[in-house]
């Protein structure tokens, strides 16, 4: 296990470190007040485990190496359900393991934090490459229907903020968020100055004020989302993965399934605004773009910066949530491009979404065609900055 | 008019709860939710403090009706899920009631490793030989050469036998009885919920409306009887012949021993890094 040592974080003067994004995921979960790890070794996310399996008993936090990723993902649940602020890592082949658990946390409303940093597939696949194939997992991997919250970053600061953020998300909403790494930025190190602890903002669930008697903890309300009791606090509510109706209990009747399921959904549909986050790179006069996340990104904003001091006006687009999907802002700044090059580690995922919220490639309002060039890796390597600005040339 | 005597039962069951419970005439189910409730009033346990957790199965529905934490998880998923609670407050009693093919089948990997840990939960399984839920296909408690729906022919499996999987994976405490013997039942319940380290109650049950029709076990009645004739006390089992314990099984305690306990060790783990002070807070 090769890294840091951590430094105490309360300091006052943020220094600069040199560290990995695996690590700045497990820093990022402290700092989030993660207490509880349960989870299975797999390449490129061990790292995470390593650190908090050292790290969190020194904070009265607990870890626990369970016997597989299903029981692992099992385990966050009953710990969160128990009041823990909850997670685990993993990759794809655990990620697959652990889609009906996750299924299970997003239909009984459970908050937890799953990372998954993304290596070559399908099956073993590439252990030690990175790639971007769980795009759609991530989204569509549980049996069911109902949206999900799913956040990617491109840089070893971002892995750090953004475990944060899955964290506030998590509580906030009351659902599974998954944190999207990759092999490369999971074991990328670059330097950063972590934030002030004191300046995080830190979420927690909302918990009931109200006797037990009246609790109704999948009750409806404006904001979609009830509060949460913990086991062995005097509210003795019933979880389920069944469909289930205001207290928890199994149900049968439609109204009541509608009710549950709408509610599903609305609650994150209808706080896109809070939940959606883009960067937009030079792109105010921009008449092509490059759409990218994660590695690729940062491959895309080197292509931008070649490409700019050769006169050509290009931008880049970056979701840093992936889940719900951008549309709006897709559609605001990629609308009227007249190229856009969508690079990625697979074999379309993201450009597949692109393409669903374009319309395809007519734009209507300028009665013109537009071009939308997929560039796709899916051997284990990254795309390039050369890769993507010879094909800007190509295409034009 | 006479007076509807007040059971123990009703204090436990959940008021808001829409009954009737899903379970059919004649099935074990009841008796062993009966038996637990009994132990827990026994045993004056806080409510606020357990923690029931099941899979899925027709015996994992229990959870439902219970006026305790309850949480009905994933099939095969309830030990695992048990972990994270009993992990995180150790304080509580948390037991997980599964059948046989969640705890076994399915669930096979979660059971021995639990065991294997002694982490402090009771798992009661209400072993019925059948995937009563599904409409009835072979478990791997099943005996060999019985019917199921996909062992039209008869079962060409072998048995798992529960009691010596949980030994073997390293549970301290491993008990067997039937739903028939239900007084001996809620003492074995409550002695497992009194051991620290996993305990493991296995609770020969009949399914009667599935298992019972495809094997003509005869009528629910028929069946408890066969509990009572074919299950002997430990001892006087040992004293069988091997011909004759092939048609019957021991009952009592297997195991009971002390063993450092999961989250024990865990707490002595955190102990090491608090200053002196803030040590047996
Ligand atoms: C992952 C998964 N596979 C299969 C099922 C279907 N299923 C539900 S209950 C059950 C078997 C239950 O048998 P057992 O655990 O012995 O309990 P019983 O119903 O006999 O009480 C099965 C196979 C499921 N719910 N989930
Ligand atoms: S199917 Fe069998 S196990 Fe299930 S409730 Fe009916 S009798 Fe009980």
């Amino acid at each position: 296990m090769a890294k840091n040592k951590i430094k105490e974080t309360s300091s006052k003067k943020q220094e600069m470190v040199l560290m990995q994004g695996n690590e700045a995921i497990a820093l990022g979960a402290l700092a989030a007040g993660v207490d509880f790890f349960a989870g299975y070794p797999i390449t490129p996310s061990t790292e995470i485990a390593e650190i908090l399996s050292e790290e969190l008993p020194k904070k009265g936090g607990k870890f626990i190496q369970m016997e597989d990723e299903i029981a692992s993902i099992s385990a966050i649940i009953g710990a969160s359900l128990a009041g823990a602020k909850a997670m685990t890592a993993t990759s794809g082949p655990g990620f697959s393991l652990m889609q009906e658990g996750i299924g299970f946390a997003k239909m009984a409303e459970v908050p937890c934090v799953v990372v998954n940093v993304m290596r070559g597939g399908p099956s073993t696949g590439l252990p030690t490459s990175p790639s971007q194939s769980d795009i759609m997992q991530a989204r569509w991997g549980n049996h069911g229907d109902t949206p999900a919250i799913v956040l990617y970053p491109n840089s070893v600061l971002e892995s750090y903020e953004l475990t944060i953020r899955a964290f506030n998300l998590a509580e906030k909403y009351r659902t599974c968020v998954v944190l999207l790494s990759d092999e490369v930025l999971g074991h990328m190190r670059e330097a950063v100055v972590l934030p002030d602890l004191e300046k995080v903002k830190i979420i927690n669930r909302i918990k009931p004020t109200i006797p037990p008697e009246w609790y109704k903890h999948y009750k409806n309300n404006p904001k979609y989302i009830s509060p949460l009791a913990s086991y062995g606090e005097g509210y003795r509510f019933h979880v389920t993965g069944l469909a289930h109706d205001e207290r928890g209990f199994p149900t049968n009747r439609a109204d009541e399934i509608e009710t549950l399921m709408e509610r599903l959904k609305n609650k994150i549909l209808h706080h896109i605004d809070d939940l959606v986050q883009i960067e937009s790179y030079m792109m105010e006069d921009a008449t092509r773009a490059i759409f990218a996340a994660g590695i690729s990104s940062r491959a895309a904003k080197e292509a931008v910066n070649i490409l700019r001091k050769a006169g050509r006006r290009v931008g880049m687009l970056r979701p840093l949530t992936i889940w719900p999907f951008p549309d709006d802002a897709v559609r605001k700044y990629l609308f009227d491009m007249k190229t856009i090059i969508v690079a990625e580690l697979n074999q379309g995922q993201l450009s597949r979404e692109l393409k669903r919220v374009m319309g395809g490639v007519w734009n209507y309002s300028k009665q013109k065609k537009r071009k939308i060039v997929e560039l796709q890796k899916n051997n284990g390597e990254i795309i390039t900055p050369e890769e993507i600005v010879n094909l800007f040339r190509e295409v034009r | 008019m006479a007076q509807i005597p007040q059971k123990v039962i009703h204090k436990y069951l959940r008021h808001e709860k829409k009954f009737p419970h899903v379970w059919c005439p004649g099935c074990s189910n009841g008796i062993v939710l009966g038996t637990v409730i009994r132990a827990i009033e026994d045993l004056k346990y806080e409510r606020d403090n357990i923690a029931m957790v099941s899979g899925i199965g027709c015996s994992s529905r229990m959870p439902v009706y219970v006026d305790f934490n309850t949480l009905h998880s994933l099939h095969g998923r309830a030990i695992a899920y048990a972990t994270g609670i009993k992990m995180y407050k150790p304080h509580m009693k948390v037991m997980v009631i599964t059948g046989d093919g969640d705890s076994t089948a399915i669930g096979g990997n979660h059971f021995i490793h639990a065991a294997r840990r002694n982490i402090d939960i009771t798992v009661i399984v209400i072993n019925n030989y059948i995937y009563g839920m599904t409409g009835g296909q072979f478990s791997p408690t099943t005996p060999t050469g019985d019917k199921a729906t996909t062992s039209p022919y008869g079962n060409i499996d072998s048995t798992f036998d529960i009691c010596k999987l949980a030994i073997g994976a390293g549970a301290t405490f491993v008990a067997r009885t039937t739903a028939y013997h239900a007084i001996e039942a809620k003492k074995y319940i409550e002695k497992a919920f009194e051991h620290k380290g996993f305990s493991v109650v296995d609770i020969i049950s009949a399914c009667p409306v599935i298992y019972g029709r495809l094997n003509k076990k005869g009528t629910p009645a028929q069946m408890m009887i066969d509990m009572r004739d074919n299950s002997l006390p430990i001892a006087q089992y040992e004293k069988l012949s091997e011909e004759e314990k092939k048609f019957k099984y021991p009952r009592g305690i297997f195991v009971q021993e002390n063993k450092p306990e999961y989250t024990e060790k865990y707490a002595e783990l955190v102990k090491m890094f608090q200053k002196p002070e803030e040590q047996g807070k």
